[in-house]
């Protein structure tokens, strides 16, 4: 069933290729493994739950609050967290980012339970539609007819506004950026709500799809989504998206080759290979250092 | 001897104990990761890999051979440095984050092989019997524990330690200064992760129960925070560092199920406010001589360098 | 036989040449200078020499052993020793722990001899070493700021740390990246005697300078190196009221108008 486990595999590739987004955009700029990504993306996928279970609001809307409320939360993750630490060691930043990740798991643990939630089945009718001897469900393809969307629209947002050119500028150079008269914390505040915006919806996505939000779904997400950013090349849109949809393929044919008790090391395995072939990923830049 | 110190250990509290014996064993773990990090500067975010194959190693030893504690022990950390070079060989000409991300990976799918294989009973996990020596737990970690402090002051401070610092401090000169790089970072990896073997045995023992699970990400990033919480590269940094970080989630036990949201937003707080550590800059020499003599000195800032 | 001989050697980064087809020699005991405009290629020879970059074609000889394709390491321990123009020092060590560091090469002891700190031969190494890293501090004057870090020197310090640092490797050549760069005019004239010295301590030197003065007064050769082409070699008369090196500095036209 080579189709079907192909438009599984492109299913989730694409959540993967959503969260991804955010750690590139982020690492692109400011060189710094948002490790409280993946938290940003659970919490996103409970807020949506509490829309639709609490607020008894449609999917979609639920959908845009989410993001709205993640855009939020990773700005001021960012203002909290890291804003301080833009001139210590990366490492300091990135052991704040491990921090913001236990907090935020923490709280939803505390706030949620530890038992993993569904959304309610009609939520989302979901229909299988027939191609061939696959079938595609439209929950399936509201997966990748958003991420689609969304992916384009951060596109059109990254080349053709203003605030876009600035996130290119800063991500190339930040010094210079700086210089230039471009207000890098303004690019950094907004590469951060784009970026957690994005996950918010991978959140919401996964929580309708796999029928399971947990407060520890982001760890495991998130580390599968970097390593989708990091097999594009980190630093490059496309590039996650691409990776993304690798990783989520490759995993759905790996379990269905029988590897399933495997399955969160063909991520990783994947990972390790294209570091070692090549280390800027598929769609990243060499460059040499200038002594 | 034996029984007196069998008997010395069972008039203390076993609550202190227990903490007692876990600091001695987070400071052998964060001691071998400030080799690789704190001092040849190579961010390994996967060290409790190395940790969980001297944990099984020595269990297995236990279980099958019952060999003497210290051979068994000797031999996990020499499995565990085999399997930290095989990791670290290909993967230490890898730069900065790079590495790091390698190191993730490679942790996480060495804990997917330990959950499916059979010599490690799977997602089970192992009972591990008593070790095989007379001298109680407590003074055997502690005793390694010394000499894993004695130890890495000595490697530290010597010819290998000094190359293996200028890698840290910057990698191209240390080549033009006639130090093979490549070769250092590999030897530095290595005795880290026979460290982090010797702890894993220990850890086994001590606990008598082990899961491929106990080694996950979280475990690295713990002993990473033991390292970084300290101060880059210090030894006494990184003991106090294990100390504290041992130590504190006790200190939180009241708080219960807020622990966690407690030591998440600490680790945030103290790296705005201390981003080298707590004792990040720290040069206890130096420390001496001022309280003496009243010198005052600019503090080092190790840390690690972007891309 | 040359020290050091650079045969036909370009290389390429991408579409630029910043090296084409130069030939040079550096010849035993001399102090010899390369010049040019910013971006010439000067430092990128360097760079080859000391093995960070392998030339894309032709090949360098020390001591007339092919050395094209050999690592930075390789090249220390056979005697090449280097500073760096925007400045390389291990930042957080002390001033003495830098030049060790660059006389790692003359000591032996590894793993084995750090845990066995404490017995004769590996003291005895270490007291070899320190008593070396001194006698070189010595010749720059820094060996009264041996315990401070690096990173607390001044600037001309820090130069001088860079020459303590390739002295220890014991050097039969030494490349020095713009020492001067950032000097004031004492520091400059302190700095001469010093390169003067250890020349004639018996290490062959080979600089690069910006500061014409002080290229002048030093060097028993100057080569001149334009767009990665070298363009003129010879004493410093001869290379002053040499046409097409006043041309590469200063432009078309300079000449007749000069
Ligand atoms: N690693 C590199 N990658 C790309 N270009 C380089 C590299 N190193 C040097 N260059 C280029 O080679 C040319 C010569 O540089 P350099 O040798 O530093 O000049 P200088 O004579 O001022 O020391 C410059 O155009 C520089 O940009
Ligand atoms: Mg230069």
């Amino acid at each position: 069933m080579f189709l079907q486990q192909l438009i599984n595999g492109i299913t989730l590739g694409a959540v993967y290729g959503l969260i991804a987004l955010g750690y590139t955009m982020v690492y692109g700029i400011i060189l710094l493994i948002n490790f409280a990504h993946g938290e940003i993306f659970m919490a996103g996928a409970f807020v949506g739950l509490m829309m639709v279970t609490v607020f008894k609001m449609n999917i979609f809307l639920a959908l845009i609050l989410a993001m709205a409320f993640c855009m939020v939360l990773g700005v001021v993750v960012e203002r909290v967290a890291y804003r301080p630490l833009r001139n210590s060691s990366r490492l300091s930043a990135l052991i704040s980012a491990i921090g913001v990740s236990i907090f935020l798991s923490t709280l939803a643990l505390l706030i949620f339970g530890a038992n993993a939630q569904g959304y309610p089945a009609q939520t989302f009718p979901v229909s299988q539609i027939h191609i061939g001897p696959a079938e595609i469900s439209t929950l399936q393809l509201l997966i990748l007819g958003l991420s689609a969307v969304l992916m384009i629209g951060l596109e059109l947002i990254v080349h053709k506004t203003k605030i876009g050119k600035a996130m290119r500028a800063t991500s190339q150079d930040y010094q210079t950026a700086a210089l230039m008269g471009i207000n890098v914390n303004r690019v950094i505040s907004f590469t951060f709500g784009l970026g957690s915006s994005l996950a918010a919806a991978g959140g919401v996505l996964v929580g309708l799809y796999f029928n399971a939000v947990s407060w520890n779904m982001g760890l495991m997400a998130g580390l599968k989504a970097f390593a989708a950013a990091v097999l594009g090349g980190i630093g490059s849109i496309p590039g996650a998206m691409l990776g993304g949809l690798f990783l989520g393929i490759f995993e759905i044919m790996g379990v269905a080759a029988g590897l399933s008790s495997y399955r969160d090391a063909i991520a990783f395995a994947i990972l390790v290979l294209v570091l070692l072939i090549k280390p800027t990923g598929l769609m990243g830049r060499k460059i040499q250092k200038k002594v | 001897m034996a029984e007196v110190l069998q008997s010395i250990s069972n008039s203390i509290d076993p609550y202190i104990l227990q903490i007692f014996v876990n600091i001695g064993i987070a400071i052998i773990l964060a001691l071998g990761l400030n080799l690789i990090t704190g001092v040849t500067g190579q961010l390994d975010l996967g060290h409790a890999a190395y940790m969980s194959v001297g944990a099984f190693t020595a269990a297995i030893i236990t279980i099958n051979l019952n060999l003497p504690f210290s051979i068994n022990l000797l031999i996990a950390g020499t499995i565990a440095a085999l399997v930290g070079l095989a990791i670290g060989f290909p993967i230490l000409r890898l730069t900065g984050d790079y590495f790091a991300i390698a190191t993730l990976g490679f942790a996480e799918i060495l804990k997917v092989v330990f959950l499916n294989l059979d010599i490690t009973n799977r997602a089970l996990g192992l009972s591990v019997p008593p070790a095989n020596t007379t001298i109680p737990m407590p003074f055997y970690v502690w005793m390694i524990t010394i000499l894993v402090i004695v130890g890495v002051t000595f490697i530290q401070n010597s010819r290998f330690g000094r190359a293996l610092k200028a890698i840290r401090e910057d990698e191209i000169a240390a080549e033009t200064m006639g130090i093979n790089s490549t070769r250092y970072k590999n030897q530095a990896f290595a005795i880290g992760c026979f460290l982090a073997g010797i702890g894993g045995g220990l850890y086994a023992h001590f606990i008598a129960y082990i899961n491929p699970s106990d080694f996950a990400f979280m475990k690295s990033i713990d002993i990473l925070n033991m390292v970084v919480l300290g101060g880059l590269g210090s030894i006494p940094g990184a003991i106090v560092g294990a100390s504290v970080l041992t130590v504190a989630p006790e200190f939180l036990r009241f708080m219960s199920e807020y622990r966690m949201l407690v030591y998440g937003a600490l680790l945030v707080f103290l790296m705005v406010f201390r981003p080298n550590g707590l004792l990040g800059g720290v040069d206890f020499r130096k420390m001496v001589l001022r309280i003496f003599f009243g010198k005052k000195e600019k503090k080092p800032n190790v840390t690690i360098k972007a891309r | 036989m040359s020290l050091l001989k650079l045969d036909n050697v370009t290389i390429r980064f991408g579409g630029l040449i910043a090296v084409d087809k130069v030939n040079l020699t550096v010849e035993q005991g001399e102090i010899l200078s390369l010049i040019g405009p910013n971006g010439a290629g000067k430092s990128t020879i360097f760079n080859l020499i000391t093995g960070i970059y392998s030339p894309t074609e032709g090949n360098i000889y020390f001591e007339d052993r092919s050395i094209g394709s050999k690592k930075p390491y390789h090249l220390a321990a056979a005697g090449i020793a280097r500073t760096f123009q925007t400045i390389h020092l291990f930042n957080n060590l002390t001033v003495l722990d830098n030049v060790l560091i660059g006389a790692h090469t003359r000591g032996k002891w590894n793993v084995t001899g750090a845990l066995l700190k404490f017995t004769p031969w590996v003291r005895g190494e270490e007291r070899e070493l320190t008593e070396w890293a001194y006698d070189c501090l010595e010749r720059v004057n820094l060996a009264d700021k041996a315990d401070e870090l690096a990173m607390n020197l001044s600037y001309g310090a820090q130069r001088r740390l860079e020459i303590a640092r390739g002295l220890a490797v014991r050097p039969k050549l030494l490349l020095l990246d713009e020492p001067a760069a950032g000097m004031n005019p004492q520091e400059k004239a302190t700095l001469l005697k010093m390169v003067k010295a250890i020349r004639d301590s018996g290490v062959t030197i080979f600089l690069v300078e910006h500061d014409m003065k002080f290229v002048m007064s030093i060097s028993e050769r100057i080569s001149v190196l334009d767009y990665g082409v070298k363009i003129a070699e010879g004493p410093p008369e001869a290379i002053r009221s040499n046409p097409k090196v006043i041309e590469a500095y200063l432009g078309k036209g300079a000449v007749n108008s000069a």
